[in-house]
């Protein structure tokens, strides 16, 4: 009962009363609702653009350039930070550029990305896939690093080749302190489509609030902010589950 | 595999081990300073040892005297600065799996069952249902039937240095080496695992380096018993112990009088 109570009732609360702060604010304020659209007003316009399929359509967008430009991070990333934790000499020769390529935001690469990649997917897929690309080799490295050497000596022990220890070992072993880098970077990466989209698409919910905005939709606005928390939720849980795994939660003792 | 040849013997001679200090010297003025850097610290001088095929040696030394230093280079783990090893008339080269090392904290992986870790050192066998089979008669042997499919995490401390030792010993390997295997077990736990390793030394008549700082635990399981001095160590005494198992020194006076050599040897009364 308690953990029905703790996963769902109080945390519904919390909403509830984010709801009523918003519609005490459009009474203080009297704002229209060009400006500043109620709950109910808000929920009107949702009904709307499920109702026309428009949601979704902006939804599925967004989601697949999100799972396409992550699924690339993840491709690339996590072999670059096994082999460069593992190979110190690359390490070495890698880490300054590393940590000189990370805090470079990948908005700041969106006019290179729109000159080279063109208009449609490809640039927003891209500035995704630099979104998390960092976060994720870093973490991997981090996570290879922080392997006990005694699991290399068994290995060493018990003549391991070069795959068995990449398969048995290193891999096995860095899941656990992987999953939350994997977390955090699915949380960047849909912090970022929504600023792609704004440039050089025309779909995605980054696309939707821009588009709402120019037809001065604030309600519509608001909608696709609900949504963008809404599957941002989905989306952290969804990876949250994946720690769940039993060969995953041998770390959580 | 020798046929009828002796496996397991061990020789080591003139064996040094240095390294060079790395670390600058303490910036605070000090009557008695430590290794400068650069200087050469000696951790193992001149080691001179044979070990016969089927010994269980036992050695004794004081904390960070280079008792591991010495285990892991006869395992292949480190290299000597100077000085040859030979396992079977062969010098060391690496580790292999004909030597299995038992940790000083756990070595299973974490992420895998015990029979999966029991069963690394058959990984290679063709017959699967055979290894099947001799990984069961491991896993009977030390008694952990019925725990094949947990994880270490969830079996105690004495559970988990079993697991260990079946996974050692499923391999037959002709040396096993041990770093204070029992570290970090509970006094009873420990009595329980001597004798294990013990009863196992008797039935299987392997190799056993034992490396511990607990100067009863290697009077009353060794056949021999090799003190080392304080770094650089050298051989300070050694010993063979030829009392029968059980072992007790109240009713033993020889190997009481052994017994207080080894204590007076590392400078300690067990009379308080």
């Amino acid at each position: 009962m308690w953990e029905r109570t703790k996963g769902f009732i109080l945390p519904s609360f919390a909403f509830v009363i984010l709801l009523a702060v918003w519609q005490v604010t459009k009474i203080a304020t009297g704002w229209s609702v060009a400006v500043f659209p109620s709950p109910l007003e808000a929920a009107a316009g949702m009904w709307e653009l499920i109702k026309e399929g428009t949601l979704l359509k902006h939804s599925v967008a967004s989601l697949f350039r999100v799972t396409l430009g992550f699924y690339l991070a993840v491709i690339f990333g996590l072999p670059l930070g096994i082999l460069l934790g593992w190979w110190k000499t690359g390490q070495a020769i890698t880490n300054s550029l590393i940590q000189f390529l990370r805090p470079i935001s990948p908005l700041a690469w969106i006019p290179l990305a729109v000159l080279w990649f063109g208009i449609g997917d490809k640039p927003a897929v891209f500035l995704i896939f630099l979104s998390s690309f960092f976060p994720l080799v870093v973490a991997t490295i981090t996570a290879v690093n922080g392997i006990r050497s005694i699991y290399f000596q068994v290995a060493a022990n018990f003549n391991f080749s070069a795959f068995e220890t990449a398969t048995k070992i290193i891999i096995p072993a860095i899941l656990p302190p992987i999953m939350p880098a994997l977390r955090i970077s699915v949380g960047i990466a849909w912090l970022v489509v929504v600023a792609a989209e704004m440039i050089a698409v025309k779909s995605g919910l980054g696309f939707l609030i821009l588009d709402s905005r120019n037809a001065l939709r604030m309600d519509y606005v608001m909608d696709a902010m609900i949504a963008i928390g809404v599957i941002g939720i989905c989306l952290d849980r969804v990876i949250s589950q994946l720690s769940r795994i039993k060969s995953v939660s041998w770390g959580s003792v | 595999m020798g046929l009828g040849v002796a496996v397991g013997h061990i020789l080591v001679e003139n064996l040094h081990k240095w390294f060079v200090e790395r670390r600058s010297a303490s910036r605070i003025a000090d009557e008695n300073p430590g290794p400068a850097k650069g200087d050469r610290v000696f951790v193992l001088n001149d080691i001179n040892l044979e070990i016969p095929d089927g010994e269980l040696v036992c050695i004794l030394g004081p904390s960070g005297c280079g008792k591991t230093t010495f285990v892991r280079i006869v395992a292949g783990f480190d290299t000597p600065t100077a000085g040859k090893v030979l396992t079977d008339g062969k010098p060391v080269n690496g580790p292999s799996s004909d030597n299995i090392f038992v940790f000083q904290h756990s070595g299973l992986l974490p992420w895998m069952t015990v029979r999966e870790n029991v069963m690394l050192g058959l990984r290679r066998m063709k017959d699967r249902k055979l290894m099947a089979e001799k990984v069961q008669e491991y896993i009977d042997i030390v008694d952990l039937v019925g725990f094949e499919d947990h994880y270490p995490h969830q079996l105690s401390g004495g559970m988990q240095r079993r697991a260990e030792l079946a996974r050692a010993l499923v391999v037959n390997p002709e040396i096993l080496f041990m770093d204070e295997p029992f570290a970090g077990l509970d006094f009873l736990t420990r009595i329980k695992m001597r004798e294990e390793v013990i009863n196992m030394h008797e039935f299987i008549q392997k190799t056993i380096i034992f490396i511990t700082h607990d100067i009863d635990e290697a009077m009353i399981m060794a056949d021999r018993v090799v003190v080392f001095s304080d770094r650089p160590a050298v051989i300070k005494m050694d010993v063979k112990i030829p009392a029968r198992h059980p072992r007790d020194f109240s009713c033993d006076p020889e190997l009481e009088g052994l017994r207080r050599q080894v204590y007076t040897e590392l400078g300690v009364h067990y009379a308080l």
